[in-house]
C-alpha cells in the first residue's frame, strides 16, 4: 500500500496504535519504521534523532523489537533458541542469556518447561508470548507489534490483551501496535492513529475519536465494529 | 559429530583411490576391446607379463578401436591387441598402407611399436545359416546381389567402419535395404531365430561352427587380412624390455583353428577367459600359470569398492559444488536462470554420450567416469537447494530480517536449516541416479557393478548380468535407507515434530 504524506511522531514511553482497515497502509508504515521498507518518495524516519538508512538499519533494529502476526517463530529452533538467537549472535555469555530468558519468561508468564519446545508444539497464545520474549531479549527502546493478536481465538486474545497491557506498563517502553480492532486499540493505546488510504485521518485517544471525529469516516469506522452485544444491552 | 563423519568418509575415499593407482613405472597396463577374442588376447598378455615378473593390469572390454587407440596414445594403457586390417582400413584409412612395414612406419609417428603377427587372420566372414544359403544356392558374396529381400544384421562397428557395410555394399553392388545395426553378440541370436538372414561374423568366432553357418566367399577380395598383432607405446620398450620379449613368444604361435577354439570355449562353454588363456599357454609354450582363485564374494567385494569409489567421490564433489550454486541461483535471479539452465542442459545429454565425451579430455578409467557422474549429480541438488530457499515463507524471511541479522548470518542460521529437508531430498535423488548411472562407468574402464553386466551382455550370460544388476539395486536400496536414517539426524528436529 502506498503511503501519502505522513508526518507522525511517536511519543516515548507510551503505546501508540496504528489503526485502520486492511489496505490503509498501517503495515507499510510499521515496516518503514524499522527499515524493512525504504520510503521511496524520499521520506525519512528519525529514530532517537538519527535518520534511519539502509546502512544503519541492521544495527538500529537491535534497538527495535519486532513481533509479527503469528509470531514468525523459526520452526527449526526451540522456543529458547528463538528467544536467544540474537543475543547468541551478538556473543552474549550463556549464563547472561539464561538469566535474561528466565526473566522474560516471568514477565510474559510463559511456563519454563515450554522453552524447550518447538513452535509447532506450542499453542497460539504461547507462541505470541515467545515471540514477544524474542523481541524483548536485547532490551530494545522501541517495541513494534504487527497484528500481534490477529490469529488468536477470542478467549486467548482477551487474556493476552490484558497481559500485554500489564507488560507494557511494567516496562514503560515506547510501543507501536498495528491493528484493525478498535477495541484492542482503545484498551491498549495511549495514542490512536487512524489511517485511511495511506494518510492519517485523525490522532488522539479513543474518547477524542468517538466524541470529536475529524471526518465522518472516523465514526463510520468505529460504528462498524460495535459489537452486536452492545446493541442488545442498550449500552450505545 | 557431523564434521567427523564427513572427514572419515573423505579419508576412506582417498585411501582407496591411492590403493588403485598403482606405481605406473613398474606395471604394464593392458587394454582390450569389447569382443571376446580381444579379451582372451589381453589375458594371454597378462599371464605372460606376470610370468616375466612384472605386474600387469588388464583393463578389459574398454570399447571399440577408437577408444583403445586414444587410450594408448594418451598412455592410459601401454599395449593392446589390434588387427592389421583395422589399422589399414580404419585407423589410418586413406593413407594407402599395404605392408606390415608401412603400418610400422605410420605407428612410429605416434611413438607406437608393433609386434609381428601372432598367426591367425580374423577377417570378416559374412555368414548365413547353412539351410537358408542352400535354399537359395548362395555361396559367394556376389550371389547376394540376386536376393534383395534378405535381411542383414551387422554389428554397430561394422555399420560405422570405413571397411564395413558401406564399402561392402559398393564393391558388391548389394541391393538390400533391410539392414540394421545391433550388438555383434546379439546378431547370432537374431540369425538363429530367423529375424536376420545375414550377419557379419568374425572368421575366428566360435559361433560359426556352433550355429553351423555358411561363410560366404569374399570373391572380389574386398576384406583385407586382419592379422592379430600387439601394438604398444615406445616407452614400454625402454622401461620394461623383458615384457616385450616375453610377449614376442606368441608371435606366429596362434593358428586360426586354435583361436577359434579358444573363442568357442570362452563364449560357448563359458570358461573364464583367463583360464582359456592359461590352458593355451600351458599347451603351447609349456608355461605354468597360476590362476588366482577368485570367489564370488571377493569379486563382489572388489566391484563394490570400485562402485562406491565412483559414487562417493562424484556425489561428494557434487554436493560441495551444488549447494553453493543453488544458493547463488537463489540470491541472484539472473545468475539463477543461467545456472539452472546449464545444469538442466547437462542432464539432458545421454549418459553414454557424456562418458564418451570425457575420453579425449580425461582419458579412461576412474577419473572421466567420476567427472561424468559428478555432472549428472548436479541438477537434483542445485534445484532442491534453490527450491528449498525459495519456498521459505515471506513471514519467516521478514522475521529474520527484522531481528537485525545480516544476510550471511540469515543464510547460515535460518534459511539453510529451513531448507535442509529439500536439499537432502535432492542429495538422495542424486545418489540413486548416480548408483544406477555408475554401472556405465565400466564402458570406459572404471570397473564397478557395470563390469559383470558388460561381460554378461558380451557372453550372453544372464547370471553374470545379474551379478552386477542385483548388487546395484541392493546398493541403491541400502543408500536410500541410510539417507532416510541420516535425514532424521540432519534435518532439524523442529521441522520433524507434529504440530499440536
Amino acid at each position: 500500500m502506498a503511503l501519502k504524506s505522513i508526518n507522525l511522531s511517536i511519543p516515548a514511553g507510551k503505546t501508540t496504535i496504528l489503526l485502520g482497515q486492511s489496505g490503509s497502509g498501517k503495515s507499510t508504515l510499521i515496516r518503514i519504521i524499522n527499515g524493512l521498507i525504504q520510503p521511496d518518495g524520499g521520506g525519512t524516519v528519525l529514530f532517537e534523532g538519527l535518520p534511519l538508512t539502509r546502512q544503519n538499519a541492521l544495527a538500529l533494529r537491535h534497538k527495535m523489537g519486532y513481533v509479527i502476526q503469528e509470531g514468525g517463530l523459526f520452526p527449526h529452533l526451540t522456543a529458547y533458541q528463538n528467544i536467544a538467537l540474537m543475543a547468541g549472535y551478538l556473543g552474549w555469555a550463556t549464563d547472561r542469556i539464561d538469566k535474561r530468558v528466565t526473566e522474560l519468561a516471568q514477565l510474559t508468564q510463559l511456563p519454563l518447561d515450554m522453552l524447550s519446545r518447538f513452535p509447532a508444539q506450542l499453542s497460539g497464545g504461547q507462541r505470541q508470548r515467545v515471540s514477544l520474549m524474542r523481541a524483548l531479549v536485547l532490551d530494545p527502546d522501541l517495541l513494534l507489534l504487527d497484528e500481534p493478536l490477529g490469529a488468536l481465538d477470542p478467549m486467548i486474545r482477551s487474556e493476552l490483551q490484558t497481559d500485554l497491557k500489564d507488560i507494557f506498563q511494567t516496562l514503560g517502553k515506547t510501543v507501536v501496535i498495528v491493528t484493525h480492532d478498535i477495541g484492542e486499540a482503545g484498551f491498549l493505546g495511549d495514542l490512536i492513529v487512524l489511517l485511511r488510504d495511506g494518510q492519517i485521518v485523525q490522532q488522539g485517544n479513543l474518547a477524542e475519536l468517538v466524541q470529536t471525529p475529524a471526518v465522518p469516516f472516523v465514526t463510520q469506522f468505529i460504528n462498524a465494529q460495535r459489537s452486536p452485544l452492545e446493541a442488545l444491552t442498550g449500552n450505545s | 559429530m557431523k564434521k567427523n563423519s564427513w572427514f572419515i568418509l573423505v579419508c576412506f575415499m582417498m585411501t582407496h583411490t591411492t590403493l588403485l593407482a598403482a606405481d605406473t613405472n613398474l606395471t604394464v597396463k593392458i587394454g582390450s576391446k569389447i569382443h571376446t577374442e580381444s579379451v582372451i588376447l589381453g589375458e594371454l598378455m597378462t599371464h605372460l607379463v606376470n610370468h616375466a615378473g612384472v605386474k600387469a593390469i588388464h583393463r578389459g572390454e574398454l570399447g571399440g578401436t577408437q577408444v583403445l587407440w586414444k587410450a594408448l596414445k594418451r598412455g592410459d594403457i601401454d599395449i593392446y591387441p589390434e588387427y592389421t586390417g583395422t589399422m589399414t582400413r580404419e585407423l589410418f584409412a586413406g593413407s594407402g598402407l599395404k605392408t606390415l612395414d608401412d603400418i610400422r612406419g605410420r605407428l612410429l609417428q605416434d611413438n607406437i611399436l608393433m609386434t609381428n603377427p601372432l598367426g591367425f587372420n580374423n577377417t570378416y566372414a559374412i555368414s548365413m545359416k547353412k539351410a537358408v544359403a542352400a535354399k537359395y544356392g548362395i555361396r559367394k558374396l556376389s550371389d547376394l546381389r540376386h536376393y534383395p529381400f534378405l535381411k542383414f544384421g551387422f554389428g554397430e562397428s561394422f555399420m560405422a567402419r570405413n571397411d564395413g557395410w558401406q564399402s561392402l555394399r559398393q564393391i558388391y553392388q548389394l541391393p538390400q535395404t533391410d539392414v540394421r545395426g545391433l550388438h555383434h553378440d546379439l546378431a547370432y541370436q537374431g540369425l538363429n531365430q530367423g529375424a536376420i538372414d545375414v550377419v557379419d561374423a568374425y572368421s575366428t568366432d566360435g559361433e560359426v561352427a556352433y550355429y553351423d553357418l555358411q561363410v560366404l566367399e569374399d570373391d572380389l577380395q574386398h576384406f583385407p587380412k586382419y592379422y592379430s598383432v600387439f601394438i604398444y607405446r615406445a616407452d614400454l620398450q625402454e622401461r620394461l624390455p623383458q615384457v616385450i620379449k616375453a610377449l614376442q613368444e606368441l608371435e606366429g604361435k596362434i593358428s586360426e583353428a586354435e583361436m577359434t577354439k579358444m573363442n568357442a570355449r570362452a563364449k560357448l562353454d563359458k570358461v573364464p577367459e583367463n583360464q582359456v588363456a592359461a590352458d593355451f599357454l600351458a599347451e603351447k609354450l609349456a608355461l605354468k600359470v597360476e590362476i588366482p582363485e577368485d570367489s564370488l564374494w571377493s569379486r563382489l567385494y572388489q566391484l563394490t569398492i570400485e562402485h562406491l569409489i565412483l559414487v562417493s567421490i562424484s556425489l561428494f564433489a557434487a554436493i560441495l559444488v551444488s549447494i553453493p550454486l543453488g544458493i547463488l541461483a537463489f540470491k541472484s535471479r539472473r545468475l539463477g536462470q543461467i545456472i539452472l539452465g546449464i545444469v538442466g542442459m547437462i542432464q539432458t545429454i545421454p549418459s553414454l554420450a557424456i562418458l564418451v565425451f570425457m575420453i579425449p579430455l580425461l582419458g579412461i578409467g576412474n577419473f572421466p567416469a567420476i567427472a561424468a557422474l559428478f555432472l549428472y549429480s548436479l541438477l537434483p541438488i542445485v534445484r532442491n537447494t534453490y527450491l528449498g530457499l525459495h519456498d521459505i515463507s515471506p513471514q519467516l524471511r521478514e522475521s529474520a530480517q527484522a531481528l537485525g541479522l545480516p544476510p550471511m548470518a540469515r543464510l547460515r542460521l535460518i534459511e539453510l536449516p529451513l531448507s535442509y529437508r529439500s536439499i537432502f531430498a535432492g542429495i538422495k535423488t542424486s545418489a540413486i541416479i548416480n548408483i544406477g548411472t555408475a554401472t556405465l562407468g565400466a564402458l570406459i574402464g572404471a570397473g564397478g557393478y557395470g563390469q559383470p553386466i558388460l561381460t554378461g551382455i558380451r557372453l550372453d550370460d544372464v547370471g553374470l548380468i545379474l551379478q552386477g544388476a542385483i548388487p546395484a539395486a541392493v546398493l541403491a536400496l541400502l543408500v536410500q535407507g541410510l539417507f532416510e536414517l541420516a535425514e532424521r539426524w540432519i534435518v532439524p528436529k523442529g521441522l520433524q515434530v507434529k504440530s499440536r
